[in-house]
Order: C-alpha cells, then structure tokens, then sequence
C-alpha cells in the first residue's frame, strides 16, 4: 500500500512537471489531490490498514498530499505567468491605427474669443451689459457728441433704416449712454463695465471688411479715473490677452465721444516687431481705440463732468481672434464652414 | 494728404539729422498717422527702434546722379532729331551727351548759353528708370555710340529720375531751385525729398495743409515757426468800388473776400511750384490755377479765380455798373455746370457763388464752367472765402461731388484764414503772371468767430491725465502750439489762435485743451497706474450667463456653433412656406435698411431658420453629416413702437447619419430622425434643470406634418422643433430625401426657467425593484399620456419610468402599438418586497386599462 502510495506519488511529481496549461493543470489537480483523486482516495483508505501500519502510512500519505498541493500551486503560478505572457504576446494591438474619436462640438471662434475678453475684464470688476443691434440716431452719434451731418460721421459707414431717426449701430458705444442712465443712479454711482454686440457698417464684403462685427466696448466712471489708470488698465488687458511679454503703445487719435482719444497697439505676435505682412511691416498691430470720456457725453449720461471722469475702449473680437490664430479672410467668421469652425 | 519734407523745410528748421522715419514716428504718434513714407531719390534710414516697410524706390546715386549746367547745345553731325548738350557737371571737363529732347531744339546751334541751362545729369553706371518702356522698369546708363558720338552721360527726364510720368524732354531746373548750388552737386541734395503720406482724423482739420503740419512738427520739437510772407505789392487801382459782395445767408458763408490781378499773362508755372504740385497728386494747369492750387496746399485755405472780364461782361448784360459776388441759397429749380461737366438741378440747401446774372460756382465745392480762367483770361477777381462746413459737407453728398476745396471745407476751415490765403495768392499771382495787383482787397465778414479764450486750472490737468505737469510746461506745450498763454499761480488763461476751430469753452474746452496737453507731451510717457477708484456695485448679468450655459450645454452634446448674418431678405424668408402657401406676416413686418450695400441683404431677419438651412446647404457640399446650432436675435417691429423687440432665439438643425462608422466597426444604419432632435432638447432642458417641458404635435408652415411638435415650457410657448418639410427642402437645394431636423426655440422662455440652484436628491441607500411592463394601447394614444398614467398610477414608490420598446406587428392587433417600460421602484426609507410591487403593479395596469384602454401584452 505505501509502496503503491509512493509510486503514485513519484507518477503524480512526474506529471505535474510536464503540465503546461491550466486546463491539463485542473485535471491532474482533480486525478490525484481532488476530492475524487487518486491521494485522496488512498487517504481515505488509511482506515483499512492493519491498526500498526496506520500511523506511518497516514503520516506518509498526508506528507505526499501536502507536497503535492504545495507543487500544485506552484505549478499554476508558473502556468499562470506563462499564459499571462503568452496573451501579451500574442494581443498585442497596432498603437498607430486611429482611435475612435468622441464627436464634440465647438462654440464658435467670435464665441470664445468673446468669453476670453468677458474673462478677463471681470477680474478687473467690468461686467457685461448687452443693449440692442436696432438704435435710433441719437443714442449711436448724437449723444456720443456727433451731431448730424457732422463730418465725424465720415469714421462710420452707417446702414440706415426706412425708419428715420432708426439705424443699425455701427458700435457698441450707444450702450454707454444706456448703461449710464441705468446704472448711474442720476451721476451718483460710478460704472464699470463692458459692453459686446453685434455692430454693422455699410461695407464691401471682402477679405478684411465686413457688414458685421462683434465689437466690445469699455466704460468706467468714477469721481477719481484719470489717463493713467486707462493705460494701466489697458495694458494689464492686452498683457493678458496677447501675452505677458507684450509691449504696448498708445497713439493719439480721434474719437468723438473721448478726449483724449488713443489707438492701442502691441508688438506684433508673429514678427516681434521686426515687421512682417500682418502688421504691415511696422512692428505693431493695432487692438483698438479708447480715451478719457468726453464730457458731452458725460453729461448725456447724467454725470456732471467737473466731478466725474472717465475711460472708454473699443476692441475687436473677430480683429483679436484673427492676429492670434492666423486668420487672413475675415470672411470665414460667418460663412459657418465646417472646416473651419471644426478649427477651434 | 502727402507731406513734403523739404517743403516742410520752410516753415520749420526740421534738424538735418532728423530721420524721416523718426519724424514720422513723431507724427503718428501724435495722431498725425503716417500711413506710408515715399522716398524721392534718397535712401531710406535705419533708426534703432523704428519699424518701416521696406522700400525698393530708385536711389540718386551720389556720385552718378548730379546737376548738371548745359553750357550749349550743338547739332548733332549725322541726325536732325538729336542735339548734343554740352554739360558742366562739376567734372575736369565738359561732357557732351547726346539727346532726343525737344525742349532743346530751340536752343541748338545758338552758341554758349546765357543764362545756361540747369538739369540733372547721369553718368554711366547710374540706375534710372527707363523713360521708354511703358511698364516701369530700370536700367544702368551704359555708354555707347548714337548715330556716331560716343555718349557716356545722359541730360535727365521726370520719368527717369521717378518724379512723375513726363517724358517729353529734359528736366530744366528753373532758378529757385537751384539756387545756392553749383554744377556737380548730387541731385539728392537738390531734389531728393521724402513725402509723408498723412491720414487725417476728421478733428485735424487745422492740419490739411503744409503749414498746419509744419505747426504740429514745430510743438512736437519745440521749435519756431516761420510763417509765409503776407506782404503783397499793389501797384494797380483800388479794387474798393469795382466789386461788392453781397452775403445772403452769413450762417452758411461766414466771410468773403477779394483780390484783383489785372494784366496777367496766362503761362506755365515755374518748375519748383510744378514739381510741388505734382509730388502732392496734383496736376499743374498753368500759372494762375497752379498758385490756387499751391496756396491751398500751402495754407489750407481754398481759393478760386474768376476770369475778371466774363464777370463785368456778365455785370453789363443784367444792366449792372460793376460785378457783385452774392452768395445764396438757390432758387427753386436752378441749375449749373461745374468746371468738370457735370449739370446740376440744386438741391435747396446748395449754396451758390453767383452775381446779377446768376449762378457761378457751388460754394465750396467746385467753380462753375462759364466763368472759370481762361487760356487768354487778362485779369482775374481772387476769391478766398469760408462755408459752413457742415453745408458743405451736406452739398457735396447730396450732389456726390469731391474735390479738394470740399474736402477742406466740409471738415472746418477757420474763417481767419481767408485773408492770409488770399494775400499769400495774389502776391505768387503777381510774381509768376506778371500782373499789377489792385489795392486793396475786399473783405465781408459778416460772421466774425468770438476768440476763443478757455481757462485752465493745473488741477484739472491733473484730475484727468494723473500726472503732475507743472504750469510752466503746459503752456510751454500750449504756446508751442500757437495757443496764447497767460499763467496766473495754477491758472492758466489760454487764447485760441485764428486757425483752429476745433477748441470749446468750459469744460469741454479744458478737455480739448489737455487732449492737445497729452498730445504734444506723448503718449508714451505717461505712466500707467491701477485704478484705485471706487469699484461700483458689482452686477450679474443673468442672462448673459444662462446663455453661455446653454451654449456649453449644446457643446457638450456635440453640436457646433454657428453665427450667420443678421441680414436678409424678405425673399430668402418666404422660402420657408412651401410653395403655393406662405408665412403669416404682420404689415411692416420688418425692419427694412434704407441703403442696403448688396441684394441679399436688405432686411434684418425674422427667423433663425434661413439661416440655419444655408449653413446646412453649403457644408452638406463638403460632408454628409452636420449638426449645429446658432444662439442669437431675430428682429420684430412692433406697430407703434420706433424700435423693433430683439428676440434671442436658439436654432438647432441636424441632418446625416446617426452614427461615424470606424475602421473596425461600420456604423449602423440610420440618419438622424425627429427624436434626435428632441433628445437634443431634452438634454439642454435636463442640463438646465427645466423640468416641466410638455411637446405636443403642432403644426408650422416650414416642418412635415406629423413630425413636429410645439414646445412647452412652465406653460409659456417656448418654439417649435420638427423635421423640415421636404418642399422647403427643396426649395433651399437640400440634398433630395435627406430628413432635415430643425428648431427655432424661444431662448427667454428656455432660459427663464433655468434653475442654477436645484434641488438634489439624497442617493438611495435601499435597494431598488426592477419590474417590466409592455402594454398594448391603440395607435393613436400618445407615449406621453401613457407614461404619465403609469406615474400617476405608480405613486411615490414608482421611482422611474423608462420605455425601453415600441412594438407594432403580430401578435399585436392592427391598430394597436406594444409599449415596453421597465419600472424602478423604490422605497426611501426600507427594502421594498414584492409584496407591495405587485399591488402597484396591478394598479397601474388597471389605471392604463380604464384611462386609455390599454391591455396588457403577454
């Protein structure tokens, strides 16, 4: 009986030692160390030797079954490894074929550039305040301190309406009045805020002109805002937009509804201001106008302009998207072609 | 307006080694904007700092390029139609250079010339610009034989020193010009000039002229001005009682005044004005129109000459003694032709220039045909008036007529002016025409501006700029400028001069003043500082910020932004009834623009659709599959009220297929159907917490009957969503059969019931008891009447309710559809048994059973 034991014990080693799978592997365990196994039968049987053989045989027969469950897991480990390493082997995937992209969607350029602007200007307590697209004569130039036939109307081409005295506005700027009469609590409160909208110009379609544009316009009010502070404020703004390392100029110019009246440039994006095709070879581009609020307008507003003063700018979102990105065809922004809005 | 530098020379003592880039620099950034340098024969500089386009101009070679003296000029041995100049040019001998040019043929043969003539002269080896080629081209002078003489330098045209188009002969320097020059002298120095391309803003009015620049050049370096001499020999018979003149409408024609040249001879202008001239974009005509022209250039102001004798003829024959300027207003009807042709009905704020017996020139604007100088005018009546410039401007639109007079006029020009102009004109006129000036001039002002004085506190300066400038330097700043300054301590009394118009009184004048101040002082050296000023109540702007939730919202679920054109037409619109019906439009319905700039867009749009379907139509050129969405107004007028209502709208359109195939998995089939739309909606509403949505089968003139559905929300109409009737589809070259799901929602109403602040549930902590339920109902019965039966049926127990199928066919009865839920119940608050499932269960069968007739599906 042990020699048989151990006989099926050396057959039981020998076997293990050749399995391979995990297949073979179940079986050899349910052929000898199993519930059914041969060991295990023999275990069993201990109770029908002679009383003085019992306790060898069942020391022995225990020991077997010990050191072959002990072979047995290590035998699947080693199994388990090799087929871990073989399903590596062979489920290996070609990394360069393309994934399965999610299809998103986009918010339009003017969209994202516009939010940028809000963004940043909010951080500096300018909120937005949005007024119409239809306006009426007086709030788009006579109130902003451009009387009819004024030849400062020249700056603007203007799409007028069958309705006289109604136009579409060619600038945020009418909002500026709005926003004083409606915040300004009668000249008592001061203002900080933007204004964004879509404006219209009575123009030739092409590359670089078009009939509309988003514009965003500035205003803050206070008793104590001087020209310093709309250049600093300014230039915190373009630093922020167009990178820290900006240089900004302020340029005389002329607006009717401040004085003094700027044009704002920074140091061309793709040239450094060496000059190049996009800022025509002068090293600058152009972000937009601005100045102190005149007093007219001021006083149209509500303020008494020998205690309040002022800032205003007016900048261009399609204007900043395009010098940022590249874009030479203004056109593209509402042409809503795919190909380009799946750009952003 | 291009500046001439050397002109500008002679007002200002520009430094001689102030590059033209810096000055330009200067300019712009005083708002004086240089929009492009020109270079005349000199090369361009490189100033540290300084960006400028890079110019390929012709550069006067210094050794190459030179003035030269024609001594005399000999026939050429061998050819009639060439002649030999024998020319000084600073070298050891003279040179004989052969040449075609007519102007010299006079001179042949005539032996040495006293006084020589002055030209430019080219040596072999210098660049020019080839005067023969019709395209502009350059060449390298190269010696060589014509018709036997060897030729190694060449006398010089316009053309080919690039100077203007001329061609005809040689450049002979007139004694102005060469004044102070000897033969040899590089031709740079004598003509080499930069032109300074200005644009003006409509407030520098003052500055539309070579002395208006030269007075801002002077403020910006802090150096003198040195003005024209005034003075005019008048040696003829008083003009006082030859002429009157009569001003009818002083508003509209401030001043008027008069000179008379008598006994001039009508000639070319000399060269140095001529080239002037030209170098400014005029063409020279002939001595009297050239000094106009130069003295309105010079001075700003405009100028016109009348051929004196037509006048006094005209005077004769309305049986008046002598001629009488009247300035008026037009009579109803009354008509003109100007110099350039063109006839005119006036309009009746035309202003007129016009005497006894009628009109002469549009004031202003442009002289008329009849009484304009003549190539035998003998004596001229000088006109230098002023016009209100706002009339002016008024004119020359209404009659679509531009010239430079206008320009000037219709942006201001300060009537002070008149009398310098006119004297500065009619002495050049006497100097170049040889003509005896009457004495005297004739001057109605009726309208004298009151001078301009404006008081200024330092501290005002200081409220508005922030920065501290002490008295002293402003009004070195202001007189630098012209103003006249008196300081009192911290006031400063400042005189406007007679120039400008541009300056108020009061506070509007103080700000003009410190714009002027900031101006001179640079911009960019005024510091910059963070505003310390009070911070205003800070405001939301709700809408704003519902509006770009959306937006996300839409992202997210895959659609891209779109942004169309707010203008339209009518036409466009009425596409979207199909054919034999149409939109119901109120009277008016739109607002309608006066000038529209193009066709296809006259009006401002109704509708989100048009657009929507044109953006589908061109990208569906380009790919199968499109789904986006626009966010923006629509504008309706209301009767009654001046301004139309300015809806915010939100459009969605989708078309294509369902899913993108990939490389190992082919997409199903299936395109996008109406409930891909309305799963669109739903996912904005569920994003934006809006829960009581209700969609019920309406019907809209551009959608497919049956296939779309009104939106409700909180009760309130909040649009349409449905797929696009395929005769509308048609009509906006859809692709044939492709469904187009569409939507035009009411943006106020959505975003009204947004809820930012909702409430969120506890997660459950019992479990869940999942049941199914297919339930036969007759076709007709809506989904949503079913589910809310079930729900109402199900209680607070019946947590969720899904329809996972729609079944129609055997064994389902015809007539009839099979509707599979799969049911959630769930108790908050302890572990839900059958038990009390299968009770509601039951309920909700018989519930379905007596409200709708449903039955359940085995």
């Amino acid at each position: 009986m042990l020699d048989r034991l151990e006989e099926l014990y050396r057959q039981a080693a020998d076997d293990l030692a050749r399995i391979t799978s995990s297949e073979a592997l179940r079986e050899w365990e349910l052929g000898t160390i199993g519930r059914k196994g041969e060991i295990t039968l023999m275990l069993r049987q201990t109770g029908q030797l002679p009383p003085e053989e019992r306790a060898a045989f069942g020391k022995r027969a225990n020991e077997i079954k010990n050191l072959l469950t002990q072979a047995h897991l290590e035998r699947e480990e080693l199994i388990r490894e090799q087929e871990l390493a073989r399903s590596m082997e062979e489920g290996q995937v070609d990394v360069t074929l393309p994934g399965r992209v999610t299809p998103v969607g986009r918010l339009h350029p003017a969209t994202r550039t516009l939010r940028e602007i809000y963004d940043i200007w909010a951080e500096m307590g300018f909120q937005v305040y949005r007024s119409r697209d239809v306006e009426t004569d007086e709030m788009n130039f006579e109130l902003l301190n451009i009387p009819p036939h004024h030849p400062a109307r020249d700056m603007w081409d203007t799409f007028y309406t069958t309705t006289p005295g109604v136009i579409l506005r060619t600038h945020t700027s009418p909002g500026q009045v709005h926003a004083m009469r409606e915040y300004g609590a009668g000249g008592t409160k001061p203002i900080r805020v933007i204004l964004p909208g879509m404006c219209y110009r009575y123009e030739q379609i092409t590359a670089r002109s078009e009939v509309q544009f988003n514009q965003v316009e500035g205003l803050a009010i206070g008793p104590r805002i001087r020209m310093t502070d709309l250049k600093g404020t300014l230039t915190e703004f373009a630093r922020r937009m167009f990178g820290a390392d900006r240089q900004v100029r302020f340029r005389a110019s002329h607006f009717p509804f401040t004085e003094p009246s700027a044009e704002v440039d920074v140091t061309c994006i793709l040239c450094q201001g060496q000059g190049c095709g996009v800022c025509k070879h002068s090293g600058w581009l152009e972000i937009g106008g601005c100045g102190m609020v005149h007093p007219a307008v001021l006083r149209n507003g509500g303020y008494d302009p020998a205690v309040w003063s002022g800032f205003a700018f007016g900048i261009g979102p399609e204007r900043i998207t395009m010098l940022k990105h590249g874009i030479e065809d203004i056109r593209y922004f509402w042409s809503n072609d795919l190909r380009f809005l799946n750009q952003f | 307006m291009l500046v001439s530098i050397r002109w500008l020379k002679e007002y200002v003592d520009i430094p001689a080694d102030l590059p033209a880039e810096a000055l330009a620099e200067r300019l712009t950034l005083a708002g004086l904007e240089v929009g492009k340098i020109r270079y005349i024969g000199v090369p361009q500089q490189n100033v540290p700092g300084i960006t400028v386009p890079p110019s390929d101009h012709l550069v006067w070679d210094r050794q190459k390029l030179l003035l030269g003296k024609i001594v005399e000029v000999k026939a050429h041995p061998d050819a009639d139609r060439l002649v030999i100049a024998v020319v000084d040019y600073g070298g050891e001998a003279l040179e004989e250079c052969v040449t075609g040019a007519p102007n010299l043929f006079a001179y042949t043969g005539a032996g040495p010339l006293a006084p020589p003539l002055w030209t430019p002269f080219a040596m072999e080896g210098a660049e020019v610009w080839d005067g023969h080629s019709e395209k502009p081209a350059r060449m390298i002078l190269k010696g060589r034989k014509l018709r036997g003489v060897y030729n190694r330098a060449m006398v010089c045209s316009e053309k080919e020193l690039g100077l203007s188009d001329d061609h005809e002969g040689i450049m002979l320097l007139d004694e102005r010009t060469v004044a102070g020059y000897a033969p040899g002298t590089p031709l740079q120095d004598v003509l080499g000039d930069v032109l300074l391309d200005i644009d003006l803003t409509p407030n520098l009015a003052r500055a539309w002229s070579i002395i208006g620049v030269a007075r801002e050049v002077a403020a910006l370096l802090g150096l003198p001005m040195h003005y024209p001499p005034t003075d005019v020999r008048m040696d003829g018979p008083a003009i006082a009682g030859r002429v009157d003149i009569d001003i009818r409408r002083p508003e509209l024609n401030p001043r008027f005044t008069l000179a008379l040249i008598e006994g001039i001879t009508i000639a070319p202008s000399p060269l140095w004005m001529q080239l002037r001239l030209k170098l400014a974009g005029m063409r020279p005509i002939n001595n009297i129109v050239d000094v106009t022209n130069y003295v309105m250039l010079e001075t700003g102001q405009p100028l016109h000459a009348f051929d004196w004798d037509i006048l006094c003829r005209r005077a004769a024959q309305s049986g008046a003694a002598h001629p009488t300027i009247i300035t008026r207003l037009p009579d109803a009807g009354e008509e003109l032709t100007l110099l350039d042709d063109s006839h005119h009905v006036l309009d009746a704020h035309n202003l007129l220039v016009a005497d006894t017996a009628g009109s002469l020139s549009l004031a202003g604007v442009m002289g008329g045909l009849e009484s304009e100088v003549q190539p035998d005018s003998r004596n001229i009546l000088l006109e230098a008036a002023n016009w209100n410039f706002i009339n002016v401007r008024r004119t020359m639109q209404s009659r679509k007529l531009s010239s430079e007079a206008g320009l000037r006029f219709s942006r201001g020009v300060h009537p002070g002016q008149a009398e310098f102009g006119l004297r500065r004109a009619a002495e050049l006129m006497r100097v170049l025409s040889g003509g005896i000036v009457a004495r005297g001039i004739v001057d109605s002002y009726p309208l004298r501006p009151e001078t301009v004085r404006v008081d200024l506190p330092v501290a005002e300066v200081r409220r508005i700029t922030g920065m501290d400038l002490t008295p002293a330097e402003i009004a070195a700043i202001l007189r630098g400028l012209q103003f006249e300054v008196d300081v009192t301590g911290d006031l400063l009394h400042v005189t406007v001069p007679d120039h400008r118009l541009d300056i108020g009184t009061g506070v509007i004048g103080q700000a003009d003043l410190i714009e002027e101040i900031t101006r001179i002082y640079g911009y960019d050296r005024i510091p910059t500082t963070v505003m310390d000023d009070l911070l205003p109540p800070q405001r939301d702007n709700p809408a704003l910020r519902s509006e770009e939730w959306a937006r996300d919202l839409l992202v997210a679920a895959g659609l891209n932004e779109i942004v169309c054109y707010r203008l339209t037409t009518p036409e466009r619109e009425a596409l979207l009834a199909p054919p034999g019906e149409s939109v119901d439009l109120p009277e008016n319905a739109y607002v309608t623009l006066a000038n529209p700039i193009s066709q296809d867009k006259t009006v401002m749009r109704r509708t989100l659709l048009a657009g929507l379907l044109d953006t589908a139509v061109a990208n569906l050129r380009q790919t199968d599959r499109v789904r986006f969405f626009e966010i923006g107004s629509v504008y309706l007028p209301t009767p009654g009220d001046l301004l139309p209502q300015e809806p915010r709208r939100l459009g969605i359109l989708l078309a294509g297929p369902r899913e993108m195939a990939w490389w190992d998995l082919p997409a199903r089939d299936g395109r996008f159907d109406f409930f891909d739309l309305k799963g669109v909606v739903e996912t904005l509403l569920a994003g934006l917490h809006i829960e009581k949505a209700v969609y019920e089968p309406a019907r809209h003139v551009s959608l497919f009957p049956g296939r779309t559905a009104a939106l409700t929300i909180r009760k309130r109409p909040a649009g349409v969503l449905g797929e696009l009737h395929p005769k509308v589809a048609a009509a906006f070259d859809l692709p044939d059969g492709l469904p187009i799901l569409i939507a035009e929602l009411d943006l106020e109403v959505i975003l009204g019931a947004a809820r930012a602040a909702h409430r969120v549930s506890p997660v459950p902590t019992q479990p869940a008891v999942y049941q199914d339920l297919a339930l036969i109902v007759p076709e007709e019965t809506p989904a949503a009447s079913v589910d809310a039966v079930i729900r109402e049926a199900g209680g607070d127990l019946l947590e969720d309710v899904r329809l996972f199928d729609v079944y129609r066919g055997a064994p389902v009865p015809t007539g009839h559809k099979s509707l599979a839920y799969a049911l959630t119940f769930r108790a908050p608050d302890q572990t839900l048994t059958d038990k009390p499932v299968n009770k509601l269960r039951e309920r909700i069968i018989k519930a379905v059973g007596q409200k709708l007739g449903a039955t359940l599906r085995d």
